[in-house]
């Protein structure tokens, strides 16, 4: 498992290798050559995702193939412009999508756009949420587990990242459902809100869409109460499993540092152990945390897409699902392309601030 | 592309010594000293000679990830024994069994909404699993092997465009693309082992990458090597080299990814079963599916249909991990821990990650 951390931080690295230059370049050469790089990553990806979904027909088939006459069908196919050839269909399709149009939903009629923008927000909440919860619990106990190497407590903890990772995040999500919404029912187990909650926010004149602003932004402290309360066992179920991540890379980092000379010194120096390993040995420590990161949000889209499901939050993970079961490949297409989208770019965020923490890493 | 980026990559020139221990110099490649090691074969295969050098904690790590292993390959080989019903089984001759029973009586583990026996389920699921996990790991360490150490010696724009394209797969959230791959395969339709092979055929494109980046980078060091410039030297062929010179060097690293992605298989297909993208029932069982059904029973309080799939999930997964992560720690020499050292921290030499 540990290659399955550190690997990421391998992938930040080796895109940056691929344009290494003779050193000399500077900061804002690298973030202009990295920002670069994205567009070929991007690039491919919606050619692939694009051919992919048509291979097995045009989505208009996949999703009313049972429910119309042949004639019908191929006249909706027609009047969609799913008949013509495939190259003519694909640069099409770049095009819209350079002017932000991702098709439209073949189900419901909605612009995939529309939909991007009206259920991305409840995704992105989620994730923030997950990542505090991995924050609170996943940096403490890797410092934890660092500082008492190889004795008790880091192995319970080791065994508990372990099974952090092994539990599929739908299921830590029922568990959770099961003992807080059934056995000792004292938190909400679906939805962002309750129903009235839900009609407050579809009220909200200019809406952001992120719940805990939104609430804020009325000041209604019973809708904020709420929503918190819906958000607790989602970013329980999401952000425990980063947080194993999360344990086990500040372990191996801290384990890397507390070795060096400084600490001892800083030992010598009479500053309290607390402060070593939070402060000293702690701040070099957080490079390859931060790198590896962006691989983590990576993941925490899809365990977002399996946690919004489990646990009815309608964000574009649950919009998937559903657009799934309508085998509506226009709307699960556009939601893909969107996402790896937004993995790229994270992907480059952190590239970018990592360069801006380490003067190591130029190319 | 430097060999530094991965701490795999590390791994290979250090596991070295542990094939040739007495062999002064651990950059030099084991397969050198093949014929001069003394153990036997039996005792070098991968997890035997993980499991002779291993102590202590990491000695009970792994003896417990093998036991769990164990299990589930037992289950899933002798599923027609355990299982005391079939996967698609909703009855007997006496009728049917009925929907969500409790566990207990002839339904050790209760029966599902659909009325089928979750135990018999859990069994047969573990046949599923460990099929479309071997399926899809063989079939990705071929391609991706095959692909990396081509790549990695030739090298020019053939190289380049399969990084690239290997980077921007490597970049996509595992289970997305696996969606993508089973809408392409199956149409988001399961047939009988149509599911099966869709299921697994998706896996495989999601890790071909992940080998594809080891090898390639090993390939990378390896080409620079004496013993490849002396085969050349003497006139080896290009598959000559790349099949007996590199391959053996290039895939030593090989069975911890197996092990690594194995786990992350598991919980993909977890995870496609759980968005409906899984295996019907009556075709085979399978475990993120049943947890997808089992899914509206958890609030009305039926726990049965949803823990025991669950359980056998995490299980497995761990079982794997636990392996893949002593192995991991045994072959890096800075973590393992000698049964003749007296000192107890090893200490590392650098940060890995």
């Amino acid at each position: 498992m540990s290659a399955a951390i550190s690997e990421p931080g391998a992938e930040a690295a080796e895109t940056s290798v691929a344009v290494k230059k003779p050193s000399g370049g500077g900061l804002g050469r690298y973030v202009l050559i990295r920002f670069l790089l994205i567009i070929p990553t991007i690039f491919i990806l919606t050619t692939l995702v694009f051919f992919l979904m048509r291979i097995t027909g045009d989505p208009i088939t996949a999703a009313l193939g049972g429910r119309l006459t042949k004639a019908q069908l191929a006249e909706r196919v027609h009047a969609a412009g799913y008949d013509r050839p495939i190259l003519v269909q694909y640069f099409e399709y770049l095009g819209n999508l350079l002017k932000g149009d991702f098709g439209t939903a073949v189900s419901d009629g909605q612009p995939v756009s529309s939909i991007l923008l009206n259920y991305g927000a409840a995704t992105v909440e989620l994730v923030f949420y997950a990542l505090i919860v991995a924050f609170i619990l996943g940096i403490p106990l890797g410092m934890l587990a660092a500082y008492h190497r190889d004795k008790a407590p880091d192995a319970a903890l080791r065994v508990l990242a372990i099974l952090g990772y092994a539990t599929p995040v739908f299921f830590a999500g029922m568990i959770l459902k099961l003992v807080f919404g059934v056995f000792l029912p004292i938190l909400p187990v679906a939805g962002r809100g309750t129903t009235e909650t839900e009609y407050i926010m579809s009220g909200v004149v200019g809406p952001t869409r992120f719940y805990l602003i939104d609430a804020l932004r009325i000041g209604n402290f019973s809708v904020l109460g709420d929503v918190l309360a819906h958000a607790v066992l989602p970013a329980i179920a999401l952000g425990v499993l980063t947080a194993g991540v999360f344990l086990r890379l500040v372990r191996t980092n801290l384990i890397g540092t507390l070795e060096q000379q400084y600490v001892d010194s800083g030992r010598s120096r009479g500053i309290s152990e607390y402060r070593l390993v939070t402060k000293h040995a702690y701040r070099p420590a957080l490079i390859p945390i931060i790198t590896v990161m962006g691989m983590q949000i990576a993941l925490m889209l899809a365990g977002a897409v399996l946690t919004e499901t489990t646990f009815e939050w309608k964000g574009l993970g649950f919009k998937l699902a559903e657009y799934l079961t309508a085998r509506d490949f226009v709307a699960v297409q556009g939601i893909v392309v969107f996402l790896a989208v937004i993995v790229a770019v994270t992907n480059f965020l952190v590239d970018v601030i990592a360069a801006f923490i380490d003067p190591r890493v130029r190319y | 592309m430097s060999t530094s980026d991965n701490p795999q990559n590390q791994g290979p020139a250090e596991e070295a010594q542990t094939f040739a221990e007495e062999a002064p110099g651990s950059g030099v490649p084991a397969v050198a000293f093949d014929d001069r090691a003394k153990k036997s074969w039996f005792s070098r295969l991968p997890i035997i000679s993980h499991l002779r050098q291993s102590v202590g904690l990491q000695r009970g790590m792994l003896i417990t990830g093998l036991v769990l292993c164990g299990i589930v390959l037992i289950c899933a080989i002798f599923a027609p024994l355990i299982a005391p019903y079939g996967f698609n089984q909703l009855g007997t001759s006496e009728g049917n069994f009925g929907s969500k029973l409790p566990p207990g009586g002839t339904h050790i583990w209760g029966t599902t909404v659909g009325g089928y026996d979750v135990f018999s389920r859990v069994v047969w699921g573990a046949q599923t699993a460990v099929a479309v996990i071997v399926v899809a790991v063989v079939m990705s360490i071929f391609a991706g092997v095959i692909l990396g150490l081509v790549s990695g010696y030739i090298g020019g724009w053939l190289d380049r465009i399969l990084v690239v394209i290997a980077d921007a797969v490597y970049a996509f959230p595992t289970l997305l693309l696996a969606l993508v791959m089973s809408i392409a395969i199956s149409g988001g339709q399961s047939s009988a082992w149509g599911g099966i092979a869709a299921a697994a055929f998706s896996i495989t494109v999601v890790f071909i990458p992940q080998y594809f980046r080891v090898v390639r980078a090993e390939t990378l060091r390896l080409k620079a090597e004496p013993f490849v410039e002396s085969a050349i030297v003497l006139g080896a062929s290009k598959t000559r080299i790349i099949s007996k010179h590199i391959f053996r060097n290039a895939t030593r690293t090989l069975p911890l990814i197996f092990t690594l992605n194995s786990s992350e298989a598991i919980l993909t297909l977890a995870g496609l079963g759980f968005l409906g993208f899984g295996i019907e029932p009556t075709s085979a069982s399978e475990w993120g599916y049943d947890l997808n059904k089992a899914l509206p029973d958890v609030t009305s309080g039926v726990w049965w249909t949803a823990v025991f799939p669950g359980v056998a999930i995490v299980l497995t997964v761990l079982g794997i991990t636990l392996v893949g992560e002593s192995m991991n720690d045994l072959n890096d020499p800075r973590l393992r821990v000698r049964r003749k050292a007296k000192v107890k921290n090893v200490k590392p030499a650098e940060v890995t990650a």
